[in-house]
This record gives structure tokens, C-alpha cells and sequence, in this order.
């Protein structure tokens, strides 16, 4: 090997700790010293707590250091760091690092490793594998695959993926389109963007599958305006698989043709909702639709058509390349394959964790994540984005599984995981869920609409100790009309976060709970 | 930076995304960028332009957090409100950015100088809170840490 190679992510996380800096630093030594190393810009393997993490490509494998702040760059300099040299910020061998070692990577195995905007890199590390299988084995045989892999959607809902995919193959339609689902607002969730940012080429290959196995010749990728880097990184992507012929007319000689286009969000939470995506990319009000019809028969401009979250597209040409039943190993039950948890809010050691399902939330939060930031007792954890329920420290041994976390009225998601400590105020977090659902309803039905704000005005007038008993009944009325009136998700699923927080800590909503706050 | 409302540049914009009444939240985007928010004329002008209604364009604008009727400040910071960064302390954040800078979230100050905004999750969660300043996104922000964003812009 003639050059060395040093790696400095090019990713939100690491950029919002000051990764673009360590780089100018990087590359303004490389240039003054004349030496021939080559940066690259990579994604992040998703330990954010050691972000920014650099790392260098040694004859013994690639080496990596972390935190690293603007200011070490000197002193890695003089420790010879190019070369794998003592440091108190060495981390030893990336592979080794007990946090990454012990995961289950699948759909993530390349985020981190590449350069996410090098063709040659996502060949040379199994991309295109997927595709050309498909291609080679033919549409049905796609359709089969990801049937028997037991995939689920990952935006948060968890339908089969090879069903919703049969039923758009089975459509009558001259046109079908895919429809990619990036509109990432659940708080602690962060996956879309690393993937989009880390190994884009995955989702357009998977995308492209799904094109091929269903007879769709267009896909839309709906990001959410909140994402300038993936946006950006995307859109060059899309760019270098056109070159390529991952993308555009005849793909890879098969005579298929496919392509996408990157939409932007407008700022809408409930555009993450399927229907209201769809009408957002056709240009209207994000105000979702009845179902059925359902996307599959009637979807864009009332067309057959596929959504789906990004990490289920990206899951899809390994699933491909290495057969339904590699990924079906992962995973009890009906939770099949891995799922890339993302630690966030109070915790020591954050990021994105892929693993099989079935993992406990206590193996995620404290073997992974090392308990709190605070270094306080947990007291709530909140799964599953702003319309999941929290969890007391009673219920952290429950396993990551869609069955097992619906029976106790919670929700995997999107795999969003948001530690507090002892300091939170349930009082407040059960208010801020019907105010969050206040602000961001589509307005189309009353449950939601009316509900979420009278949810707001109720629960003030518990927590200020005003008719409590017969507010307090009143709310779980509310609670009930909002599950069972709502249109989607929005509000039926916001009485969640709000009962959990009255079930499990019914000490922040006594009448003492105002001398504490 | 924010423009002078031009209508030939308008229309070069809507002709952009091939004057297709599918790119409005596309093109409303665009004027966003170029204008900082949407004015009466821009929703007379699409309207026309992609024989739409003003009502149908103007229920568009209303429907989105990131299309302002007012201009925005020439610089625009958003602080995550968020579960993730309220586990974190991004209210107690919330109140210094508003003390230390005269703005309550969601305003403008008088000279057009700076917009606070609030925004629901910037997906970086697990360096919670974050803020972004402009497209810069910095991550477990604390009231030191908002201090030195401040002063970073005002130098330049």
C-alpha cells in the first residue's frame, strides 16, 4: 500500500462535535508536510459518544482515536498516530472496540467502513451484490425473499414488508411508484440520516430492487427538511449511481429502468405519517388520507405504490445477496432480522446500536450506553419517538420485540430510545405530548385536532391541583376518544406517552408533586 | 441572503421545478432560500403560474413550519425542543438563548438581525441539545456552548 489513509466522518453527529474542524486541521497538516495521505470523509460507525473519532489505515488494520477535539491534532501529530502511535485518545483497532464488536451489523456493516460517495468502496465491500442477484433471479424470486427474511417496516408500524410489496406487484397500474419514508421526526431517532449520510448507495440499491420486483420505474425519497448534510450527501449519490447505472435507464443491462427523486419536507411531524407523505410529495397540506384505499392499491398521484422507511429499503439488498433465511435467523418470534437502536437523550454512551431483536432495554442502556450522562439513577425511558410509551426502571428487562413491547401498551418504532434520569418531571413530559400533538396535527380529524389541545388544558389543571379526581377522569376519557376516534397515528397514539406517565409515575401528578417541581 | 421580490426571477424558480403544481412544497422551499419567507406577491404569483388557487397555495404555506409569512433574521437559530434534548436540559437552554439574546423563541429582534425558532428533533439526539445555525448543527450545547455560537457569527 502506497498512501495512507486517514478517516474523519463527514456526519452530523461528529460535525455538530466538531469533526469538520479536526479535518481543515488534518488536511492542512497533510498539505504542509507534503506527505502522501489521502482524508477521507466516511460515516460514522454510530459511536457518538466517541465522536469525533479519526482514524487511520495501518498495516495492522485500521487504528482509531477519540474523542478527538481540534486542539489534539498536535499532539496526534507527534505521537506518529499516522503510523497507529501511543496516545491517550488511542481507541486500538476500530474492529476491536468492544462497542462495535459485540453488535449485529446488517444494514449497517458498510457505514463507517466507506467512503459513502466512492463506487469502488461500495463494490469492493459486497454493494451491488443485492441487485444483481435480483436481477439474475428475476422479480418473483425477489418478492419470495424478502417474504421468507420475516423483514418488517422499520418506520415505526412494523408491516411485513414482503406483503405490502406483493400487494403493489399484484396492482393493476400503468405506472407504480416506490415511496421512501426519511421524514425522521421521531425525537431520539437518527438511523435514516446516519444510513443517508453513511452508505447512501444502500438505499438507492435497495430502492431499485423494490422497483424492480414490484414494476415500479419511479421512486421518491421524502427527507426531512431538518437534514442539510444527508440532503446534500444524497443528492450526490444519486448523482454517482446515475453515472454508475445503479440508476436511470436499463440498469445494469437488464433492461429495467428506474430513478429517483429527492423531495424535501416542509417541517411537518405527521408528514411521516404514510398518506400524509404522500399527499406533502404530491405538492399539498401534509393532511393525511382515509385507508383504505391503501397505498399499495391507490397510493401517489392514486397509483400502486410502495412506502417505506429507509432502513427497511437499506436492509433489502443484503437480505437479497445473502437470502430471506440469513436474516430470518436474527430474532425471536415474529421480530425478525436486526434493528438499529438508537441511544439517545441522558446516556453516557449514545449512538446507534444495530442488533438482532430481542435484546433487553437494560443490556442496550447500560452495557452499551453506560447509563446516564449525569451519571443520575434512570427513572423514565421513552421507546419508540414522541407517541411511545415511557417506561419505568421496573419494566428495562423487557426484550426489543414488536409483540412483547405492544402487550405492555408500548411500541418499538422507529428504535428510538430516550433515557431520562430522576431529575424529569413526568408531569410535564405527559403535557408536552399532547401540546407536541397540538402543534403538529394534520387537522383533519377532531380526536386529534381538539383533543390534543383540550389533553393540554386538562392536564395543567391536574398538575395545578384543580378538580383533580375529576379531571383526572375526564383526561382518561379524552385518552380513550383520541385512541379510538383518531385517523392515524398522530392521535391515537399520543395517549400513550400520556397514560404510561400516569400509570408508572403517579407521584409527579399528586397534589404534592407542585412542592417538587 | 435575503432578496428584493423579483418576478422574473420568481417564475425562473417555479420554471425550475417545471412550473408543475406537484413541486409546491418544492418551490415553496425555493423562495424560502432565496427570500427567507413566503410574500403575498410570491403566493399571488405561484397561484397563477400553476393555475392554482391563492386559497389552495396560501393552505400550503399556512401547513408547514418552514414557510414563514414574515422574513426571518439574517440569521436564523433553532434550538431542539424535543424529548431527547429535554432529557438534557434544552429548556433551561430554551430560557438562556431568550435572556441572553432578547428573542423569545419563535421572534425576530427589532433590527432583523436574528430569529430563534424552535424545532422538533434535529436527529442528533444522542449529543443532545443540539442546536442549528443555519445549516451548522452543534451538538450538547449548553449556555457556554450557546454563548460561543452567538459570538462565532456575530465575528464574521
Amino acid at each position: 500500500m502506497s498512501t495512507t489513509t486517514i478517516f474523519v466522518p463527514r456526519e452530523t453527529s461528529a460535525i455538530s462535535l466538531g469533526a469538520d474542524e479536526v479535518a481543515d486541521k488534518i488536511d492542512a497538516w497533510i498539505r504542509k508536510s507534503g506527505s502522501k495521505i489521502s482524508l477521507v470523509r466516511n460515516g460514522s460507525w454510530g459511536m457518538c459518544w466517541l465522536e469525533p473519532m479519526v482514524e487511520v489505515q495501518t498495516a495492522k488494520g485500521r487504528i482509531a482515536y477519540g474523542p478527538v477535539s481540534p486542539d489534539d491534532i498536535e499532539s496526534l501529530i507527534e505521537s506518529d498516530f499516522v503510523s497507529g502511535g501511543k496516545h491517550a485518545l488511542r481507541l486500538g483497532p476500530t474492529k476491536d472496540i468492544d462497542w462495535l464488536a459485540r453488535q449485529q451489523r446488517w444494514t449497517f456493516s458498510r457505514c463507517g467502513l466507506t467512503d459513502p460517495l466512492s463506487i469502488d468502496d461500495y463494490r469492493s465491500n459486497g454493494g451491488f451484490a443485492g441487485i444483481e442477484k435480483a436481477i439474475a433471479g428475476g422479480a418473483d424470486a425477489v418478492l419470495e425473499t424478502v417474504k421468507a427474511s420475516g423483514l418488517r417496516g422499520r418506520g415505526g408500524a412494523g408491516f411485513p414488508t414482503g406483503i405490502k410489496w406483493q400487494t403493489v406487484a399484484s396492482a393493476k397500474g400503468d405506472q407504480k411508484y416506490i415511496a421512501c419514508n426519511a421524514d425522521e421526526g421521531d425525537s431520539g431517532t437518527f438511523s435514516d440520516r446516519m444510513l443517508m449520510e453513511g452508505d447512501p448507495l444502500t438505499l438507492i440499491e435497495g430502492m431499485a430492487i423494490a422497483g424492480f420486483a414490484v414494476g415500479a420505474s419511479k421512486g421518491y425519497v421524502y427527507l426531512r427538511s431538518e437534514y442539510p448534510l444527508a440532503r446534500k450527501v444524497f443528492s450526490q449519490a444519486l448523482s454517482l449511481a446515475r453515472e454508475h447505472g445503479l440508476l436511470g435507464k436499463d440498469i445494469l443491462g437488464s433492461g429495467f429502468d428506474f430513478d429517483i427523486d429527492l423531495h424535501i419536507g416542509g417541517g411537518s411531524y405527521v408528514c411521516g405519517e404514510e398518506t400524509a407523505m404522500l399527499e406533502s410529495l404530491e405538492g399539498k397540506a401534509g393532511v393525511i388520507r382515509f385507508k383504505p384505499p391503501l397505498p399499495a392499491i391507490e397510493g401517489l398521484f392514486g397509483k400502486p405504490t410502495v412506502v417505506n422507511n429507509v432502513i427497511t429499503l437499506a436492509s433489502v439488498p443484503e437480505i437479497v445477496a445473502s437470502g430471506g433465511g440469513a436474516y430470518a435467523e436474527y430474532g425471536p418470534g415474529r421480530s425478525k432480522g436486526t434493528l438499529a437502536f438508537q441511544l439517545a437523550g441522558n446516556i453516557k454512551r449514545g449512538g446507534l446500536v444495530e442488533l438482532a431483536f430481542g435484546a433487553t432495554l437494560r443490556q442496550l442502556i447500560d452495557d452499551f450506553g453506560g447509563g446516564t450522562a449525569s451519571g443520575r439513577p434512570v427513572r423514565a425511558v421513552q421507546v419508540g419517538g414522541p407517541l411511545g410509551a415511557y417506561f419505568p426502571e421496573s419494566l428495562l428487562d423487557t426484550p426489543l420485540d414488536y409483540e412483547k413491547f405492544s402487550a405492555l401498551g408500548g411500541m418499538v418504532g422507529h428504535g428510538g430510545i430516550v433515557v431520562f434520569d430522576d431529575t424529569v418531571d413526568m408531569g410535564a413530559q405527559a403535557r408536552f405530548a399532547m401540546e407536541f400533538c397540538a402543534i403538529e396535527s394534520c387537522g383533519k380529524c377532531t380526536p386529534c385536532r381538539i383533543g390534543s389541545v383540550r389533553g393540554v388544558e386538562v392536564i395543567d389543571r391536574i398538575l395545578g391541583n384543580e378538580n383533580r379526581e375529576a379531571n383526572l377522569a375526564l383526561l382518561s376519557e379524552l385518552c380513550d376518544t383520541m385512541v379510538d376516534g383518531s385517523l392515524c397515528a398522530m392521535g391515537g397514539l399520543t395517549p400513550y406517552p400520556v397514560r404510561s406517565a400516569l400509570k408508572y409515575f403517579p407521584e409527579d401528578f399528586e397534589s404534592t408533586a407542585g412542592d417538587r417541581r | 441572503m435575503p432578496a428584493r421580490y423579483d418576478r422574473n426571477i420568481a417564475t425562473e424558480i417555479i420554471n425550475r421545478f417545471g412550473a408543475k403544481p406537484e413541486m409546491l412544497v418544492q418551490i415553496l422551499h425555493a423562495f424560502v432560500e432565496r427570500y427567507s419567507f413566503i410574500a403575498e406577491d410570491a403566493i399571488r404569483q405561484i397561484a397563477d403560474e400553476l393555475n392554482l388557487s391563492r386559497a389552495e397555495v396560501h393552505g400550503v404555506v399556512s401547513f408547514y413550519h418552514d414557510f414563514r409569512t414574515k422574513p426571518a433574521g439574517k440569521r436564523v437559530i433553532k434550538i431542539c425542543q424535543a424529548e431527547a434534548c429535554q432529557a438534557m436540559g434544552s429548556r433551561k437552554l430554551t430560557a438562556h438563548a431568550e435572556k441572553k439574546t432578547g428573542v423569545a423563541l419563535g421572534g425576530t429582534d427589532e433590527d432583523g438581525e436574528l430569529t430563534l425558532e424552535a424545532v422538533y428533533c434535529l436527529g442528533n439526539c444522542a449529543c443532545s441539545p443540539a442546536v442549528m445555525d443555519g445549516d451548522r448543527v452543534y451538538g450538547r450545547v449548553d449556555a457556554k456552548g450557546f454563548d460561543r455560537i452567538l459570538a462565532r457569527g456575530r465575528r464574521q
